[in-house]
């Protein structure tokens, strides 16, 4: 990987991870008295571990081939397998709170393993490393096909590789020392978050340039929904977390934003992060994967272009439907509801675009797991976007809210969509990475389909059977006009779907599991292709089977 | 390079446009498609017009219904309150034996009595009030501070060791930590205290320590749990000669209880509940356990 640097390329990474170790010296100088102390610790042995690998070879021998004719592919490989780790780690801590809700003594009475410190390791864990690692590795990949250009950078896509891990890395570990801004999806807190925000716009930056090299007349879809990603995330990211620390040596920090504006802001973010995180990026990953993979044109380019548009634009104004009956006015309130209802459509737009490319490879679907994984993740993107905007209208939200119909409805995304997609592109582009044949076993991706299939139905089944129990127990009164049940009767009812959701949730994982399994074989053992030229500039072949 | 061409599984046309091998057909939006955001947008526009929606400066559009959700709410906070206070009035005023002869009324308590004791007790007591270690249960016929809703109303009204001017105070020293007791004295009067619900351990080998404790009992003890053992109400001692127990009734925990000491706390509701709350509550412990005049 290090070898396919020229030995300038190879000083100026070196450069790059020593600052960043003397950032973490600062940091654990500063901070010494505080977990920001502990932090400066782990960026100076992440930053040795990049330190050590360069120096390992710094005066190695020069690359040879000429770079210029290929694609940029080390960091993707890279992305792929840094992503899959994540999604067990991450998976496992969701079965792990699932489970400490049916039987809280599975805490062990240790304040890094209670349930507030753990939860954020999940959802970090899942939608950030799973996710955020899957986004990077699949937006390089789909960038220099669809652009036949090679990346725009040596040094650049590594940076933003690592430097997202890096900021996993303090995120989550941060939430086990108890260091959180105690803002939904946005827990790290401002060291990290400066970090990230360097990150990014590196992503953005890299992104662009390597748009703007390339060789083919328009900018394909997919493009289109990866640079919302990244633009709006940086947006989003910077705002939400303007921020104080206490101190240059304290990892706490206040937020600058005051009280119902506080949480105005942390709610466009919240649910912004579900749109162009959770929704735009992976959509990104559809958009190519799925034609590739069903060897179909896309029905519409005209769909595209009204999806397109319509969830950007929408999804902006939709983050107040979070706040229902809240400190929130009134008028915010009814803005958050209607433009959530008039996502909707632009939302089907895009699964019905990519249901309807299927037409002609309905018989691949059945035969081919993988590109069933890419088939069932729009069927659940189009369900989860529908109870979305369902749920969003004001009295619906208020039997809804605050119920494990919320959880249901996150994890009918989180599970059926985000992750069936990403399961679905790496087992497309895993062969074409490693220039396989195929996967190493077409039957242990029929497995991971059946169990992330299953997982995903019997967690969301519960959920909203509880949810639903839940919300329905919390507004029934007695003819005497008095609550009929106590919070305390709720969970009662709620713990045989916690087991049922921990059940769910254990099947998923088993399944990620298979799938490293199969993409490790994959990668050692299944035959080598003889591929058509994939090659930037040269008409390239379709990748996939 | 922009040739278009024709899909032989749809009949479409593609735009021309290829990437990577991926085309795109060129078909229009379906008509159901721009219906259905013609729908959706009409639907906001209503909302739009009849609810508060856009803002205007420092105000905001009011809509045609002229709702508010402050002013629903308080709307609603207030018929709720009509709708009970037929009864809660009546909780609220009428002496507690008028009420518990009042068998319909009675029903009520009951009824409302369980949620509020799910939502405010059951954390220590137990959802069925049977306590728990540590916690003292509400369904038998003993009390620390006595039985009956005017005693168990004033209870829960200023809590036991809380920072309420009349709060109820029970504290029992720690004997042997604090060195008021030495070892030897601990065991012997746990000896003693657990001889009496276990009169069978009154064997000829332990008669002499279960003695020498009855002599620590008498000078130590006796002054809050009196002569007998039997507890005394005013200060929130235990009967120590009935089968019931807060903290246990092992030899391990009675000594556990004297070497170290046992400070109850249970939080003052005067402030966090309403009177037709608590007085509901006092009656719904009251009827759960046994009666005690």
């Amino acid at each position: 990987m290090i070898s396919n640097l020229t030995s300038s390329e190879r000083q100026y990474a070196l450069l790059i991870a020593v600052a960043v170790a003397l950032a973490g010296l600062a940091m654990a100088a500063l901070g010494r008295s505080d977990t920001l102390g502990v932090h400066g610790v782990i960026v100076m042995l992440f930053a040795g571990v990049v330190i050590y690998l360069i120096m390992s070879s710094l005066y190695g021998p020069e690359p040879t081939e000429d770079r210029a004719v290929s694609y940029y592919d080390d960091p993707i490989k890279v992305g792929i397998v840094l992503s899959m780790a994540w999604a067990v780690f991450g998976m496992f801590m969701g079965v792990w709170v699932a489970a400490q809700l049916a039987w809280p003594d599975l805490a062990f009475d240790a304040a890094w393993s209670s349930f507030g410190r753990l939860r954020p390791t999940h959802t970090s864990g899942v939608i950030f490393g799973f996710g955020g690692n899957a986004l990077i590795a699949t937006s390089f990949h789909v960038v220099q096909r669809t652009s036949r250009a090679r990346l725009a950078g040596q040094i650049s896509p590594w940076f933003v590789l690592l430097g997202f891990n890096l900021f996993c890395v303090l995120a989550i570990s941060g939430y086990l020392l108890g260091t959180t801004q105690s803002k939904e999806y946005a827990e790290a807190e401002w060291y990290a978050d400066l970090w990230l925000v360097i990150v990014w716009v590196t992503y953005f930056i890299l992104y662009i340039a390597t748009i703007a090299r390339r060789k083919e007349p328009h900018i394909y879809v997919a493009n289109w929904y990866f640079m919302a990603f990244i633009l709006v995330v940086a947006i989003l990211h910077i705002v939400n977390n303007l921020a104080l620390p206490v101190s240059w040596g304290h990892a706490k920090s206040y937020t600058i934003w005051p009280g119902v504006q506080d949480a105005m802001v942390q709610w466009w973010y919240g649910h912004n992060a579900v749109a162009f995180f959770l929704t735009a990026g992976f959509l990104g990953m559809l958009y190519y994967y799925l034609p590739v993979r069903a060897q179909r044109p896309i029905f519409s380019y005209r769909l595209s272009i009204l999806s397109f548009w319509g969830i950007t634009f929408f999804y902006m104004w939709a983050g107040s439907h979070h706040l229902h009956y809240t400190a929130l006015p009134h008028w915010v309130q009814t803005l958050g509801m209607t433009f959530s209802v008039m996502l909707l459509v632009p939302s089907w737009a895009s699964a019905g675009n990519a249901l309807l490319t299927l037409n002609g490879a309905w018989h691949r679907v059945r035969d081919d797991a993988t590109l069933r994984f890419m088939m069932a993740a729009v069927v659940f993107y189009g369900l989860s976007t529908f109870e979305g905007s369902f749920m969003a209208i004001r009295p619906v939200n208020s039997l809804s809210h605050y119920t494990d119909w919320t959880v249901g409805h996150v994890h009918a995304g989180a599970l059926g969509w985000v992750a069936l997609i990403t399961f679905g592109s790496v087992y497309t582009l895993v062969p074409a990475l490693w220039k396989r044949e195929r996967m190493y076993s077409a039957a242990l991706v029929e497995v991971h389909f059946w169990l992330a299939i299953a997982g995903t139905l019997i967690y969301v089944f519960a959920m909203w059977n509880s949810g639903i129990i839940q919300g329905l127990m919390w507004r029934t009164y007695t003819e005497e006009g008095a609550l009929a049940y106590s919070f305390v009767d709720s969970l009662v009812a709620m713990y045989p779907y916690y087991i049922a959701r921990a059940f769910g949730g254990l099947l998923f994982l088993l399944g990620a599991v298979v799938g490293c399994y199969n993409i490790w074989m994959t990668v050692r053992s299944a035959p080598l292709a003889v591929r058509e030229t994939d090659a930037p500039v040269v008409p390239a072949a379709v990748p996939g089977e | 390079m922009e040739v278009s061409e024709r899909d032989p599984a749809t009949g479409r046309e593609t735009t021309g446009h290829e990437w990577n091998g991926i085309k795109e057909l060129d078909t229009p939006v379906p008509r159901g498609v721009l219906m259905f955001l013609i729908v959706t947008h009409i639907w906001a526009l209503a909302w739009w017009f009849l609810v508060p929606a856009w803002p205007l400066g420092t105000t905001y559009t009011k809509g045609l219904l002229g709702v508010d959700q402050q002013t629903t709410v308080e709307a609603r906070v207030i018929e709720g309150q009509r709708e009970r206070a037929a009864w809660t009035a009546r909780l609220e005023s009428e002496p507690y034996d008028a009420i518990m002869a009042d068998e319909a009324l009675m029903q009520t308590v009951r009824h409302t009595g369980r949620q509020l004791f799910g939502d405010n007790c059951a954390a220590c007591h137990g959802r069925d009030g049977k306590g728990g270690a540590n916690y003292p249960d509400l369904t038998d016929d003993d009390w620390l501070w006595g039985g009956g809703p005017q005693l168990i109303e004033q209870t829960m009204r200023v809590g036991i060791n809380t920072v309420h001017p009349e709060s109820r105070v029970g504290q029992m020293p720690a004997f042997g930590r604090d060195d008021m007791l030495d070892r030897n004295q601990v065991r012997d009067v746990a000896a003693y205290v657990y001889s009496l619900t276990n009169p069978d351990t009154s064997t000829p080998q332990n008669l002499d320590r279960i003695n020498a404790g009855k002599e620590v009992f008498v000078t130590t003890c006796a002054a809050c749990h009196g002569e007998n053992a039997q507890g005394n109400r005013e200060v929130g001692a235990p009967n120590l000669t009935d089968a019931y127990w807060v903290y246990g009734g092992s030899m391990d925990t009675i000594i556990a209880s004297i070497h170290g000491g046992r400070q109850g706390h249970m939080p003052t509701w005067d402030e966090r509940l309403t009177t037709a709350e608590i007085r509901t509550l006092a009656l719904f412990v009251h009827d759960l356990g046994t009666r005690q005049p």
